[in-house]
């Protein structure tokens, strides 16, 4: 029996007065998903478009999969590299990945196959259980709030899983997809009401509630009990001088080969992924061309300022680029079109204000070496705001074009 | 609220009127004084015997009060309330009232005394408006012990200082929750609880501020 004959047979069990009607929302994630939604607009005027909600959603989940791949490569690279030159630490990890990876594969790290499979035995479990969990609080809302279960919500889960880093307890992948969906979407009604990005959101709530699993040294490799900071906290204490004595080369940074969230190392694979986004108009060129705007200009601003004590300052902007979650951010994060400004000169005003807060935090705020996430939850705040003023201004200009 | 009962006056603002949950009022103090239910529950009596006492001798000299000048009035008496218990917290309760730091003279400006105080005491005859303050305050100090249960338990793994859930840095298997121990997370435990509150009592639901009309009127027809 094909899938479609199947979900029509069981369609009358989810309709009004079946027996299965309250779970009418999952029914319909269902059939929406294998097969294009039935119901067609039947107004007057409206836009014929190809691309919908849905092939929208998809197509960002497909052009993470570069970043995936990569990463889960680089996780377990990272990890194999250590393991290789302190065998004994291999013996000492009490860790059910352990037993896991060693049914499949090595702990080569020259091997591809290898440190795939590495990292793949830490990348999906806590992709699995943010999908799961935060499925399950999508079905929930959707059930009893009467809205539809949609795809924003692969797109989610799967940018919530690319950026925590590779060693995060997966309770915490649980408790942070949760936050993210409840608190920083379905409370304000679900997708396309959201004025969080609510990946972020979840990122934000462990990464203040966690802090020792979020950030610090300890957590951006795949061993346990090995402390590695990462390119940014490095600059951070001694400017981009001391990361390029540690063996970091720009070219390291670009490709990704160094330590980080699960998805943010790669810049090259985030611009792949990110080249396909701009090209199909599903990322929106102006809010990435205002990033990269904003982060040029404060950049050069804190170069020229200068300091004696801060080795942040004199970052140049080109490593500000390949290091740490901007890419990441500048192409999935701050293109979500739900939480970004709507006019297209607000796209700019909102792309450029990331730009400045990130090199604001990453430069002048003692406590974090990153800055990207707060940056853009902070200008997610701030779309509504300039798209007001933008509109004004369009209201005002037209007014006073028709002066009698 | 004339001719209400001495029941409801006293009952009403723990559920049905809650001075937090409905009339969202003294939040500040809410996120600053509940990361410890021993801190809280101090601040709640504190603000409890202020309320009752400052709307009953604002109720005593109502009618005495030239409606010009009532506010500096009220203040004063205010004022003078939370003097005495700052001093009266000082002398018996230091530690606590080191803890508590200028959250007990920030009663003064706390919005339920003078809310209370303006709404309800200056109309009221003294008795009923020292229920009235008495029940505010108990609807304040539900609302601050909910969340201060909730910051304390889950953020450090304690309620009352007694350890119940061992945490890790101390041998245990509990991972406190950082975010709870910052005053931002009362935000998100206040806005659950009415949530919560208002899905039991749906009339304190207010009003949808706009309805999206339907697109066209053919489709007005359809519906």
């Amino acid at each position: 029996m094909g899938v479609r004959a199947f979900l029509d047979k069981i369609e009358h069990n989810f309709e009004k007065g079946g027996k299965h009607e309250k779970w009418y929302a999952l029914y319909e994630a269902v059939d929406t998903f294998f097969y294009r939604p039935g119901s067609v607009t039947k107004t007057t005027a409206h836009v014929r478009d190809g691309l919908d909600l849905k092939r929208m959603m998809i197509t960002v989940w497909l052009c993470t999969f570069p970043v995936i791949f990569y990463g889960m490569y680089n996780i377990g690279y990272q990890a194999n590299s250590i393991y290789a030159a302190n065998a004994d630490m291999l013996a000492a990890q009490d860790n059910w990945r352990i037993a896991l990876i060693s049914l499949f594969a090595g702990f080569n790290p020259e091997s591809l196959w290898d440190n795939l499979v590495h990292g793949a035995a830490y990348f999906l479990p806590v992709y699995a259980v943010t999908f799961l969990v935060g499925g399950f609080w999508e079905v929930i809302f959707a059930s009893v709030r009467k809205h539809e279960v949609n795809e924003g919500f692969f797109v989610t889960s799967i940018l919530f899983a690319l950026i925590v880093p590779p060693s995060i307890p997966l309770w915490q992948v649980a408790l942070g997809i949760s936050f993210g969906v409840v608190i920083g979407k379905e409370v304000f009604g679900g997708t396309g009401k959201n004025f969080l990005n609510p990946a972020l959101t979840g990122r934000a709530f462990l990464f203040f509630a966690y802090p020792a699993q979020m950030s610090g040294d300890a957590v951006w490799t795949a061993v346990d009990g090995f402390a590695g900071a990462t390119a940014l906290s490095m600059a951070a204490s001694g400017g981009i001088d001391q990361v390029v004595a540690q063996g970091i080369t720009w070219w390291d940074a670009f490709y990704g080969n160094i330590q980080g969230s699960m998805g943010e190392v790669s810049t090259l694979a985030i611009f792949i992924g990110g080249a396909v986004l701009l090209t199909t108009k599903i990322a929106n060129w102006r809010i990435v061309a205002g990033v990269m705007i904003g982060m040029i200009a404060t950049s050069l601003l804190f170069n020229s300022i200068g300091s004696e004590t801060n080795p942040m300052f004199s970052v140049p902007w080109y490593w500000h680029m390949v290091v740490g979650g901007f890419a990441f951010g500048m192409i999935f994060m701050a293109t979500d079109p739900v939480s970004a400004s709507m006019t297209n000169t607000g796209k700019w005003l909102f792309g450029a204000l990331i730009g400045l807060m990130v090199i604001l935090i990453r430069v002048v705020n003692p406590a974090f070496p990153e800055g990207m996430m707060l940056a853009i939850l902070f200008a997610n705040l701030f779309a509504p705001l300039i798209d007001h003023f933008v509109v004004q201004a369009n209201i005002k200009r037209r007014l006073a074009r028709n002066v009698q | 609220m004339a001719n209400a009962s001495a029941k409801q006056v006293l009952f009403d603002p723990i559920f049905s009127n809650n001075p937090i949950a409905l009339q969202i009022l003294g939040i500040c103090s809410a996120l600053a004084v509940t990361t410890s239910l021993n801190v809280t529950l101090v601040m709640c009596i504190a603000l409890t015997s202020v309320t009752a006492l400052s709307n009953f001798f604002i109720s005593v000299v109502r009618n005495q009060i030239p409606s010009s000048i009532r506010m500096i009035v009220q203040m004063v008496i205010i004022a003078s309330l939370v003097i005495v218990v700052d001093q009266v917290l000082k002398a018996y309760a230091y530690g606590i009232s080191k803890q508590l730091s200028v959250f007990v003279g920030l009663i003064i400006t706390n919005c339920i005394v003078m809310g209370r105080a303006e709404a309800f005491a200056m109309q009221n005859p003294p008795h009923m408006s020292f229920l009235d303050g008495i029940g505010n305050g108990l609807g304040y100090s539900f609302i601050l012990i909910c969340v201060a249960t909730v910051r304390e338990l889950l953020g450090a793994g304690s309620l009352f200082g007694i350890e119940i859930l061992p945490v890790v840095s101390a041998g245990g298997w509990y991972q406190p929750n950082g975010l709870l121990l910052l005053p931002p997370s009362a935000f998100f435990i206040i806005g659950l609880l009415i949530w919560g509150l208002r899905s039991w009592k749906t009339d304190q639901v207010e009003a949808a501020e706009f309805k999206m009309a339907p697109q066209t009127r053919a489709m007005k027809e359809a519906m």
